[in-house]
């Protein structure tokens, strides 16, 4: 039924391009050499729009000496096209496989250009992209209108099992890391020290929550600090050399708890809980308030919760 | 100071508070094609006019159109008799009504949308003038008509009719947080007929009554009440609440010092 819904919004939007004309600008895909035979893709920071067509989310791949390992396949069928156009023009290899490191409709919606090599993902993501991937599908359409267009969620069709592989010359190593959402995928080439750290870590760019688990996610971040890498490349914002931006992922994710939890304490309600001030350390990153409002969205129910004792039944009347 | 500036502010007030019954109907500030359509079934076609004083303040955009944490502040009116909330769009509009009695005009609470909408609170003067400010708010469409993630999971033989809150003291005024347990169903989704909680009741512990409010569905499943009020005797509150079919339920609030 929605997946029928889903073909007819897209044969809809489809048509409306035509009618526009040839709107469909190309995506600023521009790899960006992070390591030897190693590159990745800076997106904006921004939210989705139909202006950046749902690309705000950094990818990345390594050419390897058995074929290109791709991180993230991006938001939409288009992109997707377009990406590995870039990927094999600049690695000058073909693509042996794309890895989806969590559930999220921005790192696996161009999968349908990757359909012919495996798309790897453990299997709890794999599991909820059953279940979710068709709604996820849906909103992204609803926020980016035509440049979906064509666009339907393919589902992974091979394991990503957490441990150690050795593929053409690179050691990567898959690790467990979940926190952003309830399952998430790190990706650590031993081989040239960059640490594919991907919606772990924001740099400049304000975390997004709608599945997160904040002591899972802290734990994650105390694992990624830990690995001797020398390249980070996060989810979103720029590529660093130091661990600064998971420090910074860090102290947001502590003070959205501790400011989550002193407000429920007092009582707010969720409405001014989303017009608390932002420290200034965190309000310049992109989507401060925007997504400070969201978090608290998905958030605060369970803190006011925490706050509410259960009433005993009131004492009968005397009349 | 020149004796028009100095009796500007009075004349203003006098303006104000004068002109909507007489003047043209004002253009609706949300440019809602259903605001006609709201003042005649939700305003009884009753004299309504648009006033920034109804602040209602909710978040521009959701993901979960089923939880829309909705604020309403009406004091800046001064007395208010009732305060209505609603949302145009809504296959059922009107979510709630709040006569404040000893209340402050002043609650949050959330709400479904069923997609896109104005959120409205009207709140009706001494004069029986309503007052009505709103909000849009952009939303996914199935807020009212799509099962929530916890509505089959939730033990309601244990839980239906369960209250939670908690009662601060803020200076002069003390805030009321109350959760009351109940799926409050659309009748919209699948086979489910409709079924939501239709009162609730606020009284001291001498058993004076604090407030009243009429409950209808597009309310949020398990839905929570934030209320003010200035002056509160004795060491409690009592919660009275009814729903759809005939169940009573109640609670004892106790105000700490």
């Amino acid at each position: 039924m929605i997946r029928h819904r889903l073909r007819l919004l897209a044969a809809l939007l489809a048509g409306l391009g035509a009618v526009a004309g040839a709107r469909a600008a190309e995506y600023p895909i521009t790899p960006q050499a992070v390591a030897p035979d190693s590159w990745a893709v800076i997106a904006d920071t921004g939210y989705f729009t139909p202006q950046n067509g749902g690309f705000l989310v950094n990818t990345a791949f390594i050419a390897t000496a058995e074929g290109v390992v791709v991180i993230g396949s991006g938001p939409s069928r288009a992109f997707g096209q377009q990406y590995r156009r870039v990927i094999e023009r600049t690695a000058g290899k073909p693509v042996r496989e794309l890895v989806i490191t969590h559930k999220h409709p921005d790192h696996f919606l161009g999968n349908q250009a990757f359909s012919d090599v495996p798309i790897r993902a453990d299997e709890k993501t794999t599991a909820m992209l059953r279940n979710e991937a068709e709604g996820l599908a849906e909103n992204l359409y609803r926020l980016v209108g035509d440049r979906m267009q064509g666009t339907e969620p393919l589902l992974p069709n091979a394991p990503l099992t957490p441990g150690v592989r050795e593929i053409g010359g690179h050691t990567l190593e898959f690790i467990a890391v979940p926190g952003h959402t309830q399952s998430d995928i790190a990706v650590f080439d031993h081989t040239s020290g960059v640490l594919y750290a991907i919606d772990q870590v924001f740099n400049g760019r304000t975390p997004t929550l709608p599945n997160a688990s904040l002591p899972d996610w802290l734990a994650a971040l105390d694992r990624l600090e830990a690995l001797p890498f020398k390249t980070l490349v996060p989810g979103h914002g720029a590529v660093t050399h130091d661990a600064a931006p998971i420090r910074a992922t860090r102290r947001y994710l502590q003070w959205l708890d501790a400011t989550l939890k002193d407000a429920a304490r007092h009582g707010l309600t969720p409405t001014e809980a989303m017009a608390l001030p932002i420290p200034a350390e965190f309000a310049g990153w992109a989507e401060a308030r925007a997504e400070w409002r969201r978090s608290v969205g998905f958030l605060y129910a369970r803190y006011e919760l925490a706050e509410l004792p259960a009433l005993a039944a009131p004492d009968q009347p005397t009349d | 100071m020149p004796p028009l500036a100095r009796h500007l502010p009075a004349l203003l007030v006098l303006l104000g508070t004068s002109l909507p019954l007489h003047a043209a109907p004002q253009a609706d500030p949300l440019h809602s094609v259903m605001w006609d359509v709201m003042h005649k079934t939700v305003l009884g076609d009753q004299p309504a006019v648009f006033d920034e004083r109804v602040k209602v303040t909710l978040p521009q955009q959701v993901e979960d159109g089923q939880r829309v944490p909705v604020s309403v502040d009406a004091s800046a009116l001064g007395r208010v008799e009732e305060i209505v909330l609603f949302a145009d769009y809504n296959p059922l509009p009107l979510a709630l009504r709040f006569q404040p009695l000893r209340l402050q005009p002043v609650f949050a609470v959330a709400m479904r949308v069923n997609q896109a909408t104005p959120i409205r609170a009207a709140a009706r003067d001494a004069q029986g003038v309503w007052h009505v400010g709103g909000q849009l708010v952009d939303a996914p469409g199935g807020g009212c008509a799509l099962p929530t993630p916890t509505r089959a999971s939730t033990d309601w033989a244990n839980l239906l009719g369960k209250m939670y809150g908690r009662v601060w003291r803020e200076g002069a005024t003390h805030r009321i947080r109350l959760r009351v347990m109940h799926p409050m169903d659309t009748g919209l989704v699948g086979n489910t007929p409709k079924f939501h909680l239709t009162q609730l009741r606020l009284s001291d512990s001498a058993g004076q009554p604090l407030a009243h409010l009429s409950l209808d569905a597009p309310l949020a499943e398990n839905p929570l009440f934030t209320f003010q009020l200035a002056l509160l005797n004795g060491d409690s509150l009592r919660i009275d609440a009814q729903d759809s079919d005939g169940n009573a339920f109640g609670g004892r609030l106790p105000v700490l010092p």
